[in-house]
């Protein structure tokens, strides 16, 4: 128990101390400043600029920025529609990969478009090389850097003032993929390599193995897809047991760059913001908050899986009896941490099966999703969406001491207010009413794993994990179905642009106000009691909406757990 | 409209070069020339054929050998191009049910009392389902069973197990483990 309490503060202060440094480096990159890699990186931004016919000095207004935003996905999502389907016939496909059926093809794309990664297939033993590389390992970067590129669109909104345009969409993406997450990725996916990870083109190769078997075992370009799926918190596996699988995660060295990596980006960016609005106060207050809420997550799923497995220990069984679906390299210390982490941000890769989680373990990593990522959160996506708390929040506490709210020396207006609700809101609304259908038709429920309220917590972590575009998932779900296909296509959707759409509209008017001095009357944003209230607005907006759901689910699940009276 | 849409294809073409085929290309030259070993999977050979990938649990099923902890991955289990876990939930019957079968099962196995502990990795199955660990206990439970079955002392036995056995680094990072296909290796050669 203390190994772990140390491994994770020492974990934590090397992500802030790293974070600290890539918060200033990100900030160079964007008002472009200057930075090292300048005099390799400049020329080749040049010529992609030529080759693509992209004037870099035009600013966009917020609607030409979503344009462009929206067009590229499309793009994107065709791109990778098609890969899927013609694999069979494209090159390097030595594990002759068949031809994926439409839906799942779409939802497959559709996923990786938006940041999700949820997976309704087994990477070996469905998508041939060349569709993870080209097609699933391209949309890793872009869809981390769309993230990015909206959330800095944001603090431009914020910082900039009396302006009518909020930057250069193709000039973010260009820099954020060639700045940020190449060098990045490249350093790690070799570190990877040497820890055990793959990287290789070879065909799946036969073992005779000691005891007179025989296994197939699968290969690929593992190392490389596995940096940016980490620092971009896509979360899509190479493998099917993602980074359960030790040709994804080897050690427990790599298991700690791992957690590292889906932390590293969404943590700069809070420093970042600090130094655009020029207060880095501003910053550490929304750490600070997000900080508390990750810890007493952490600590809740780490408490309720030692806890362990009434049913089990009860057969003589020691030591941790929430094992099932777990690591004996990571342990109970590492698996808890990463799927702590792994639902803070958006990421969703795994590396132990939730679906065997404890009870509220499970609903802790659920919850997380269903507050909206904003526990530090996706590259770009936690930021952005913890802004619109941070608003929802400014807005509260203005009505309680009856000021007009402002924020940043910005007037917090009903426009702005309809936009933060709707981003709060869409979300919500496909999570409950997708699960919903799902609960009352028969496609939906034949495709459980598990029955009795784990059965309903399977659906509700679906639909959570796709709106939120989290891509873990409770595995058992069959979710390879017509239904679920297109459903949960639908809800990452929703998920995606229905909260990055409004957060350019407030981004768009943010920016075209006057930015107002503070007087005495202003409501600090900084300081212990704002991070307080803030870290109140998250949960108490969360349970609102979702308790109900939830009792019925992972909380009913816990009390039969604990009765030990029934089995399903 | 017409400028953006030319923008977009012609940037996703050029992005798609830099992320999808310059990136994961550069990785492998790179990687092939410095950690050739494990960049192909830390494969195994014995008497010129492939044995197994060090890295990966496979089925092992005879006395004289340690075995890896229970597998979901394929139809048989330990299946290395099929990951997979069990996904039951912790109210499962069939997850109980299988459990309990297993622990009486390891306990005869392994000529152990009737009401002995049995650790809890010797009898869940893993998230990838090629979990290549056992705990140590799980081991030293084993070791009377490899012993016997080897015509070999238990100490002898035991001191292979302790010289491949693996520890957390500083005393924090990791677990208390062996890899049981680089264990049954060192047996093999004894």
């Amino acid at each position: 128990m203390i190994k772990d309490i140390v491994l994770y503060l020492l974990w934590f202060s090397i992500v802030v101390f790293a974070a600290k440094f890539f918060g200033s480096y990100l900030y160079r990159v964007f008002e472009k400043e200057g930075t090292w890699l300048d005099p390799v990186l400049c020329p080749i931004e040049k010529i992609i600029y030529r080759f693509s016919g992209i004037s870099p000095q035009q600013d966009m207004s917020w609607k030409r920025y979503a344009g462009s935003l929206v067009v590229f996905q499309i793009v994107g999502l065709l791109v990778v529609f098609f890969i899927e389907l013609w694999q069979a016939g494209l090159p390097l496909n030595p594990a002759k990969e068949t031809a994926i059926p439409w839906d799942l093809a779409l939802n497959t794309a559709v996923s990786f478009i938006t940041n999700t990664n949820w997976q309704a297939y087994g990477g070996e033993s469905t998508m041939s090389y060349f569709t993870q590389m080209a097609a699933l390992g391209v949309q890793n970067f872009l869809s981390a850097a769309t993230g990015m590129a909206v959330a800095i669109v944001l603090m431009r909104g914020i910082a900039w003032h009396s302006k009518h345009t909020v930057g250069n969409y193709w000039v973010d993406m260009v820099r954020g993929t060639l700045w940020i997450l190449l060098p990045i990725s490249c350093v790690f996916a070799l570190l990877f390599v040497q820890q055990g990870v793959l990287q290789n083109f070879s065909p799946y190769v036969t073992a005779a193995t000691l005891d007179g078997g025989t296994q197939t075992i699968a290969m690929g370009p593992v190392a490389s897809q596995e940096a940016i799926k980490l620092l971009g918190t896509n979360g899509g596996g190479f493998f099917n047991a993602n980074s359960a699988h030790p040709f994804e995660n080897p050690t427990a060295l790599t298991n700690l760059w791992q957690v590292f990596l889906i932390f590293l980006l969404p943590v700069s960016l809070l420093f970042m913001f600090g130094r655009m609005v020029k207060d880095a106060r501003q910053g550490y207050t929304i750490m600070a908050a997000m900080s508390v809420l990750f810890f007493i997550f952490l600590g809740g799923i780490y408490f309720n899986e030692s806890s362990g497995n009434p049913y089990l220990a009860a057969l003589g069984i020691s030591g941790p009896t929430a094992l099932e679906g777990q690591e004996v390299r990571f342990g109970l210390g590492g698996s808890s941490l990463f799927s702590a982490v792994t639902t803070a941000a958006s990421c969703g890769a795994v590396n132990s099966m939730l679906d065997s989680y404890m009870p509220l373990s499970g609903m802790i990593a659920m919850l997380q999703i269903m507050l909206g990522e904003v526990v530090f959160g996706g590259v770009g996506a936690g930021f952005y969406g913890m802004l619109v708390f941070v608003v929802l929040t400014v807005f509260i506490v203005g009505l309680m001491v009856g000021r007009t709210p402002e924020y940043l020396g910005k007037k917090i207006e009903p426009y702005e207010m309809k936009m933060v609700v709707i981003a709060v809101l869409l979300p919500a609304l496909a999570i409950l009413f997708g699960s919903g259908l799902a609960t009352c038709t028969a496609t939906g429920v034949d495709a459980l794993h598990n029955q009795g309220p784990h059965g309903l917590s399977e659906i509700l972590y679906a639909y959570s994990s796709a709106a939120g575009n989290n891509g873990s998932a409770f595995a058992g779900l069959n979710a390879n179905t017509l239904f679920y296909n297109l459903t949960l296509a639908a809800a990452m959707l929703v998920g995606r642009f229905g909260v990055i759409i409004p957060v350019l509209a407030l981004a768009g008017s943010l920016v075209e106000k006057k930015s107002a001095p503070d007087s005495s009357g202003t409501f600090q944003t900084h300081g212990a009691i704002f991070a307080a209230l803030l870290c109140c607005i998250v949960l108490l907006v969360g349970a609102l909406t979702f308790f109900p759901a939830l009792a019925l689910g992972p909380i009913a699940e816990h009390f039969v757990l604990q009765l030990q009276t029934i089995l399903y | 409209m017409e400028t953006i849409i030319k923008n977009a294809v012609m940037l996703f073409v050029v992005l798609t070069l830099c992320t999808g085929a310059a990136y994961p290309l550069a990785v492998t030259v790179v990687s092939q020339q410095l950690f050739p070993v494990q960049a192909n999977g830390s494969l195994l050979e014995k008497n010129g054929q492939v044995a197994g990938s060090m890295e990966l649990a496979q089925d092992f099923t005879s006395d004289r050998y340690f075995h890896c902890r229970p597998s979901a991955a394929g139809d048989g289990g330990y299946d290395a191009a099929n990951s997979a876990a069990s996904n039951l939930g912790p109210t499962s019957r069939q997850l109980i049910d299988r459990v309990a079968q297993d622990t009486v099962r390891y306990r005869v196995y392994n000529g152990l009392s009737a009401d002995a502990v049995v650790p809890a990795d010797a009898v869940t199955a893993s998230g990838s389902g090629l979990d290549p660990d056992i705990s140590l206990k799980n081991a030293q439970l084993q070791a009377n069973r490899v012993a016997a079955a080897r015509g070999m002392s238990r100490e002898m036995v035991l001191a292979v197990l302790a010289a491949c056995s693996e520890h957390p680094v500083l005393g924090i990072l990791g677990e208390d483990k062996v890899n049981v296909l680089r264990l049954n290796l060192a047996l093999d050669q004894k």
